[in-house]
């Protein structure tokens, strides 16, 4: 998804069980990486290192519970987003995770049955402002939670840092 | 209808009467934290354009995680962060040698006090909950936006309460209730949700004790943790801060959105272990069987303070580590190292075969100073054993108080303290 665009369409790139943790989706001996361009050479590098290679821009990660549970560390919501992940679908999050992804411009939606609904491949369509996720491979909608309005703000600036730039720096 | 301590430090924090549950509130941050990844912070800052932080004197920046640099790409990430911290007058910045981990040396030098809304740029942030302050991670570019305004938007949570009573058996410790209760509600059973510990089992805890439940209530997911605010902690706290220190407490009528009852004397009767590679796959030790170890870790936000290395000293003093193990020992900050050196734990230690790596996060997160070579089993006094967490993705490690840890390291297995101390001992902590 490109910077700010609300509704788009992707693939799913992946579906992945619950409790993905940090250290899964990047790696803490990388944490000194602090260049946010060079996180997505790591992403999910110990165990679903095939994911990273094949993700196109707006691509969508689909996951079961506790998505991103774990440290605090951004490089993990970075490395997804660098990548070209354009949202992740999950049926619940790491609270801290979940703020750093929307902080960072990647969407990140409350989709209890998406992990049921969704195979690899599968095209979705994703409208954020109108919290809507549509499975057009099954024609089947997916609920979805909807972001608060602040989360939404964020995501169409591209995330915290252009937001606060242009609340106190323009 | 009265609030949860949650819910009074964020009305109090937002300036409201009151707050419920799933309310979205602006709150102002009363302190903070970041380790090294300050530099991270930094570089969203000035990204922002600003040229000064909101409040020099609120933000708080020790370096943790990678102490000494272990590389040249640490030593810059140092080196900006000590150039970032005089330009903007920082004062509370510990260096490497003047501080140890985060999550110990706020507490020890008494910038954490009841009432306060604390965040920090470490998940275990939750860790401060046993001082009474409503305290918890975020994301290095959310801490930038704190630098900016001074402010943050948070979602009200609501409240698990947990009734602990009863005595601990010899050698079960505080470590082993979080254990039990994280194996009990699962790696999501608090999610997004504030807990309150309490009961005569926790008022009887040492702060130190009371600071392995909040910090590993983070791994059940838990948002903030909190032990009571009590005279122990009043006591613990006056001579740390002359400022005025306030007591807090939940209503009488707040409303829980459970409660969980356990006694330690019945539910507790030996060590419990959290097994590869999940916190909340939790076993007692005995149903493990034989379980070879090569590395034990003693250290970490979690048990890292005297008190654990005061009980690892009394349970290898006078033997060896075993030759296929080794024993790293991690004091959690210079205060506790120069405590353990004048009362003998680490001459105990050492004399048993340990190795003390210097005050801060060690191989807790797989950085240095301990790294597992693929094969390996680990068992350690830290909170996490996710896959990789430690070196190889193909290493294990269990998770154990402090004198399983140590008991372990004599053994060269998984094994229970009870197993190498024969006499007869008090306990750690009556309740
Ligand atoms: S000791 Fe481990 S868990 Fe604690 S702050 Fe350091 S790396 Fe994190």
């Amino acid at each position: 998804m490109p910077d700010g665009r609300l509704k788009w369409r992707g693939r799913v790139r992946a579906v992945l069980g619950d409790h993905i943790d940090t250290d899964v989706i990047y790696p803490g001996r990388y944490l000194n990486i602090t260049d946010r361009e060079k996180t997505a050479e790591h992403l999910f590098e110990l165990v679903y290192p095939e994911i990273r290679a094949s993700i196109q821009p707006g691509d969508v990660i689909v996951a079961a519970r506790n998505f991103g549970c774990g440290s605090s560390r951004e490089q993990a919501a970075a490395a997804l987003k660098v990548a070209g992940v354009g949202a992740v679908l999950a049926a619940s999050f790491g609270r801290i995770f979940f703020r750093n992804a929307i902080n960072l411009g990647l969407p990140a939606l409350i989709a209890p049955e998406a992990f049921a609904a969704c195979r690899v491949g599968d095209e979705l369509e994703i409208d954020l402002s109108a919290g809507v996720v549509r499975n057009c491979t099954t024609n089947q909608s997916i609920p979805a939670a909807a972001l608060d309005p602040r989360a939404l703000d964020l995501l169409a600036a591209g995330g915290l840092i252009p937001y606060l730039r242009r609340k106190y720096a323009a | 209808m009265g609030m949860t301590l949650a819910e009074k430090i964020l009305a109090r924090a937002s300036g409201r009467d009151r707050v419920t549950p799933d309310e979205v509130v602006v709150a102002r941050v009363d302190l903070a934290m970041s380790h090294e990844n300050a530099d991270l912070v930094r570089k969203s800052f000035l990204e922002i354009g600003l040229n000064q932080v909101w409040d020099p004197t609120r933000i708080a920046i020790i370096f943790d995680h990678r102490v000494p640099a272990e590389s040249e790409k640490t030593a810059t990430t140092h080196k900006a962060v000590r150039e970032f911290v005089a330009a903007q007058g920082i004062p509370n910045f510990y260096d490497v040698g003047r501080g140890g981990i985060c999550h110990q040396v706020l507490p020890e030098n008494g910038h954490v006090r009841p009432g306060m809304l604390v965040v920090g740029t470490d998940s275990h942030t939750t860790t401060h909950g046993a001082f009474g302050a409503f305290s918890t991670g975020i994301g290095a570019t959310e801490m930038a936006g704190v630098w900016t305004e001074g402010a943050l938007w948070f979602k009200v949570p609501s409240t698990i309460r947990i009734e602990v009573k009863g005595s601990f058996h010899q050698w079960i410790t505080a470590k082993d209730l979080i254990l039990y209760i994280i194996g009990m509600l699962g790696a999501a059973g608090a999610d997004y949700r504030a807990v309150e510990f309490d009961g005569p089992a926790i008022r009887a805890m040492s702060i130190a004790s009371r600071m392995v439940l909040t910090n590993l209530a983070m791994e059940m997911g838990a948002k903030v943790a909190f032990t009571p605010v009590d005279e122990v902690l009043l006591d613990y706290l006056r001579p740390l801060t002359p400022q005025k220190i306030h007591r807090i407490a939940p209503d009488p009528d707040a409303h829980y959105e459970r409660t969980i009852h356990i006694d330690v004397a019945r539910d507790l009767p030996e060590p419990q272990i959290a097994c590869p590679h999940s916190v909340d796959n939790v076993r007692p030790l005995s149903a493990l069987g034989e379980v070879p170890i090569d590395q034990a870790v003693l250290g970490s936000c979690t048990n890292g303070r005297l008190e654990d290395l005061e009980v690892a000293a009394r349970v290898v003093a006078g033997r060896v580590v075993c030759d296929r193990a080794r024993l790293l020992v991690i004091p959690a900050s210079q205060r506790v190292y120069l405590e353990a050196l004048r009362l003998g734990y680490l001459e105990t230690l050492v004399a048993a075969g340990a190795i003390i790596n210097p005050p801060g996060c060690g191989p807790c997160v797989g950085l240095h100073q301990g790294i597992l070579a693929a094969r390996e089993t680990c068992v350690s006094s830290t909170n996490r054993n996710f896959l990789g967490r430690m070196g190889s993705k193909d290493s294990r490690v269990y998770l154990a108080s402090p004198a399983v840890v140590a008991a372990s390291a004599i053994a060269g297995r998984l094994a229970h303290p009870a197993s190498i101390v024969h006499e007869e001992e008090p306990c750690l902590t009556e309740g």
